[in-house]
């Protein structure tokens, strides 16, 4: 291998966030990271290999000799790491391999598995009815992010958690810092641990009483924690993921969707008119948003090769989702938005065995949602001009910081 | 066409339930597949295959 030093590398994510919403990459961007695989360098100092077409995404995200434990060395991080102690790790599966991770990934499995948000979706369309309710009273113009986008996955995620909604400015605001790659690594620290003192707080205080909730807080506490299956901390850490996963995520993607159908006339005239089409569009909007935009990291522990390139074990390696979401030998012309796309294939949730658990309750949010956005506010626009939509380009998971709207 | 799901490898991402309901489903205990029919009916056959490369345990084999 020549020896490149790691300066003249492209950096990973790319900086520039003057492309607008919808634009994965500029043009300087896209030849330095032509790819398929290429070597790159991260904020943190340290390098890493970049996977970005969608069969190589595949292949590497389902293969067994990667990690996706953040602390091991050498490990791609986009961010430096907070110290953390025993304690702070526990639960969080996400950053777990092999049988760790599966043992508590199946605490959950049925909790989100299809039929079980079909039983959900009354839940959810109450909570989309109430919120556009609400947006209709107050009348324009409004904020579509605040008013709609991130209360409604946040509203659900707290009543199947069993977490009080009237909380939701101190966890959204720590959940914020949390996923952002620029703030000070103490700052993250520090508001990790208050979120995870007020979660076992909550839980603490469902083993002492009487308990008798449904919701899945209380239900893992009986089932698990009382039977010695599952620790107080670990339960705190599932709670964690699922409380900032749960409604980041989806809010990011309505909002950006929104945005999506107002920009083009008739978008959102078109699935009033024919709703059944919602799923397939939803899908379409997953694939073309891609709202984990800076990718998936990963470390290889043996010798692999992706894309006719050799990684080798110790080496970093980023899976970006977004980009294999726009590969033109899977999805044709595949930067442009195609509400016909076939696009299940699509790899927005992830791949390899932690691909996103809560998938079958974010597609029914954003099918609900913007279904109901068009039924109800036929005349909507956005008054912003598209150099005014602010992004969030540094967070973890990409979206709108607002998006003004009138009817 | 022959399937043959492994249960020790789903994730229970509920892609093949997605694909194919009619041969596919999860169980209610923990989420996991459960194979409805180990030979699908011909009309089903592609949505088989569709579900079998989603999978994103690899956890679906056809023969």
């Amino acid at each position: 291998m020549t020896a490149t030093a790691a300066t003249d590398l492209p950096l990973w994510p790319p900086t520039n966030p003057d492309h607008g919403p919808f634009a994965l990459l500029d043009e300087a961007e896209r030849g330095r990271l032509a790819g398929p695989v290429t070597r790159v360098r991260l904020a943190t100092g340290s390098t890493a290999w970049l996977v970005t077409r969608h069969a190589d995404v595949r292949q590497l995200l389902r293969h067994p000799g990667l990690s996706a434990n953040f602390e091991k060395p050498g490990f791609p991080l986009l961010r430096p790491l907070p110290p953390q102690s025993e304690v702070d790790r526990q639960g969080g599966f996400i950053r777990m391999d092999g049988d760790e991770h599966t043992r508590l990934r199946r605490m959950l499995t049925a909790e989100f598995m299809i039929k079980n948000v079909r039983r959900i979706e009354p839940l959810i369309q109450r909570t989309v009815d109430e919120s556009l309710d609400d947006l209709q009273a107050a009348g324009p113009p409004a904020d579509l992010v605040e008013a709609f986008a991130l209360p409604v996955p946040s509203m659900v995620i707290c009543h199947l958690l069993g977490v009080p909604y009237a909380d939701h400015a101190f966890f959204q605001a720590r959940s914020r810092t949390l996923l952002d790659r620029t703030a000070p690594v103490d700052r993250v620290r520090t508001e990790v641990r208050e979120l995870r003192d007020y979660l076992r707080e909550l839980i603490v205080a469902r083993q002492t009483g009487a308990d008798a909730s449904t919701d899945l807080i209380s239900r893992l506490v009986r089932d698990r924690v009382a039977t010695g299956q599952l620790s107080v901390d670990e339960l705190v850490g599932m709670a964690l993921l699922l409380l900032v996963a749960g409604h980041e995520t989806t809010a990011n993607m309505i909002g950006l969707s929104t945005l999506l159908l107002l920009r083009e006339p008739g978008r959102l005239d078109a699935l009033r008119e024919n709703p059944d089409r919602a799923p397939a569009l939803v899908e379409e909007l997953l694939r073309y948003l891609s709202v984990v935009r800076t990718g998936l990291p990963r470390l290889a522990l043996e010798d692999i090769e992706i894309g006719g390139r050799l990684i080798r074990a110790g080496e970093g390696v980023i899976a970006v989702l977004s980009l294999a979401n726009r590969d033109p030998e899977v999805f044709g012309a595949a930067d442009e938005f195609d509400p016909y796309q076939q696009a299940h294939q699509h790899l927005a949730f992830g791949f390899g065995v932690h691909q996103c658990i809560g998938q079958p309750l974010a597609r029914a949010e954003l099918r609900i949602a913007l279904v109901e956005l068009a039924r109800r506010f036929p005349g909507l626009r956005t008054t912003a001009t598209p150099e005014q939509v602010s992004t969030r380009d540094t967070s973890v998971v990409f979206g709108l910081n607002s998006l003004p709207v009138t009817w | 066409m022959r399937i043959e799901v492994d249960r020790d490898r789903c994730c229970g991402s509920g892609n093949c339930v997605l694909a194919a309901p009619e041969v596919f489903d999860q169980d209610e205990a923990d989420g996991l597949v459960l194979l409805l029919r180990a030979a699908p009916p011909p009309e089903a056959v592609d949505r088989v295959r569709r579900a079998a490369d989603v999978c994103p345990a690899g956890a679906i084999r056809l023969t």
